[in-house]
């Protein structure tokens, strides 16, 4: 499980870029690579706390068979693969934010965006490639009726200030690290702890483990088997939780605070809302440049859509290679871009610091 | 080839060809049955392919793997018969099958 608290906003000066990629999954990785061989320096920026995307968060242990020129490698192996591969080029990343605007200052011609994302980071970028694939990774939402009527009052999928909770009676629901980690770090400055969780067996660390069994013991806190049901409460503010016991006994937990842990789920997010043409929550681009509607952005990976388009890796990292020879028309409009080899060209293995 | 029915939320029954050594939740994808999400594409990594096993079939699909209990703490409305569906394959032995999609899977 992910902790998904963030810091707080703060007034930090733009940064400057001349790309800016959304998603730093394997299509957006070996996208710094493409461009960092055309001299164009990325930003990266991504919703999870470490890079890789769905290759590290979902399956990172998992076997990939069609990478060409590997049979097999994991998710995790190959992202750290693309991470030694782009090293060269020092891309910064911007881990744990998530986009929320993106405002159009530029032209067509010589595009210009302002991206600010919800630590507080504003990017002057004068291209933008989302590499979101499945989109963001966000909490999942337990779908207890009426649960949206006390989102950010009294229902919380993070804890952003430990301050906020204190005397407070909270219903901690999971069975993971998260669940486990802020039962016991909320136990002290609560009034009440209860930790809800659908087996007597927990997925989080046993130390986490361990010591949680131990303050129930001493009745400190409170453990309860079951699943929440619904929610009681007016205006916003939850006064107990209705549960159903594995028995199918309905009993109730007095609280005005619940954290669930549901583990994360891919939405589109903010994106919607950026001006984008959409097609059922993907990016409609072209095969030649996988520039969408908006000149300057472009969208590479699982998140575009074209004529044949097939979800797999390696179609990614096709788009960000021609992508970023667009990208480099906009960054250097007097420059004319020769196409290079690795094996051959001395000035492309100058850049990857090799055969200097 | 083994056939498979898949009963939603509201009832409505839906009986598939399954092709053996694939999984039930690709079944469902390749005909297009709603209700199952798939969003990790079948890794046992995301919980939105459950299901819940017809009694009279508990016996022949068997009991989930101490993987598939820690995903199903990331499903909603867990019950003594909820399994992934990508972790059930599709057997002689489960001709006639019979699962039940929840209202929501993620």
């Amino acid at each position: 499980m992910l902790d998904m608290s963030k810091t707080a906003p703060g007034a930090d000066d733009a940064i400057t870029t001349d790309a800016l990629i959304i998603g730093a999954g394997p299509v957006g990785l070996f996208t710094v690579f493409e461009l960092g061989l055309l001299d164009i320096r990325a930003h990266l920026i991504d919703i999870l706390p470490k890079v890789g995307g769905q290759c590290a968060e979902l399956y990172p242990e998992k076997p990939i068979y069609d990478i060409p020129g590997f049979p097999i490698v994991t998710g995790q192996g190959l992202v750290d693969n693309l991470m030694q591969q782009i090293e060269p080029f020092h891309p910064t990343f911007h881990l744990g934010e998530m986009v929320e605007g993106v405002e159009t200052l530029g032209t067509p011609e010589a595009p210009l965006f302002k991206v600010t994302t919800d630590a507080g980071k504003t990017f002057m970028a004068k291209t933008v490639l989302i590499a979101a694939g499945g989109g963001s990774f966000q909490p999942k939402k337990p779908p207890i009726p009426g649960i949206d009527d006390y989102d950010g009052s009294s229902v919380f999928y993070a804890v952003r200030r430990m301050e906020d909770f204190r005397d407070r009676s909270i219903l901690i629901v999971g069975g993971g690290d998260s669940a486990l980690d802020w039962t016991l770090n909320l136990q002290p400055i609560a009034k009440r702890v209860t930790l809800m969780h659908r087996r007597d067996e927990f997925r989080a660390a046993p130390h986490s483990v361990e010591q949680m069994r131990a303050l129930v013991a001493e009745g400190k806190m409170d453990l309860v088997l079951g699943q929440v049901t619904g929610l009681k409460g007016e205006g916003g503010n939850l006064a107990g939780a209705v549960c159903r016991a594995n028995d199918n006994s309905t009993f109730e937990v007095a609280c005005d605070r619940m954290l669930p842990f549901f583990g994360l789920t891919m939405k589109l997010g903010p994106i919607a809302d950026w001006g984008l043409n959409l097609a059922e929550n993907l990016i409609p681009v072209d095969t030649e440049k996988f520039e969408t509607s908006m000149p300057g952005i472009f969208a590479v990976g699982d998140i575009n859509t074209y004529p044949g388009k097939l979800k797999l890796i390696l179609s990614g990292f096709h788009e960000g290679a021609l992508a970023a020879q667009k990208v480099h028309r906009y960054v250097y409009p007097e420059k004319k871009l020769l196409f290079q080899y690795t094996t051959s060209s001395s000035s492309l293995q100058k850049k990857l610091g090799v055969n200097a | 080839m083994p056939k498979i029915t898949f009963i939603d939320h509201t009832g409505e029954a839906r009986t598939v060809e399954g092709e053996t050594g694939a999984t039930v939740m690709e079944t469902a994808i390749r005909h297009g049955v709603p209700g199952i999400d798939a969003e990790c594409g079948g890794a046992c990594a995301c919980a939105t392919c459950h299901v819940y096993v017809d009694d009279a079939w508990l016996a022949a699909t068997g009991t989930p793997s101490s993987m598939e209990e820690d995903m199903l703490d990331f499903a909603f409305d867990v019950r003594p018969n909820s399994r992934l569906s990508c972790q059930i394959r599709v057997t002689a032995e489960v001709d006639g099958l019979v699962v039940s999609t929840p209202e929501r899977q993620a």
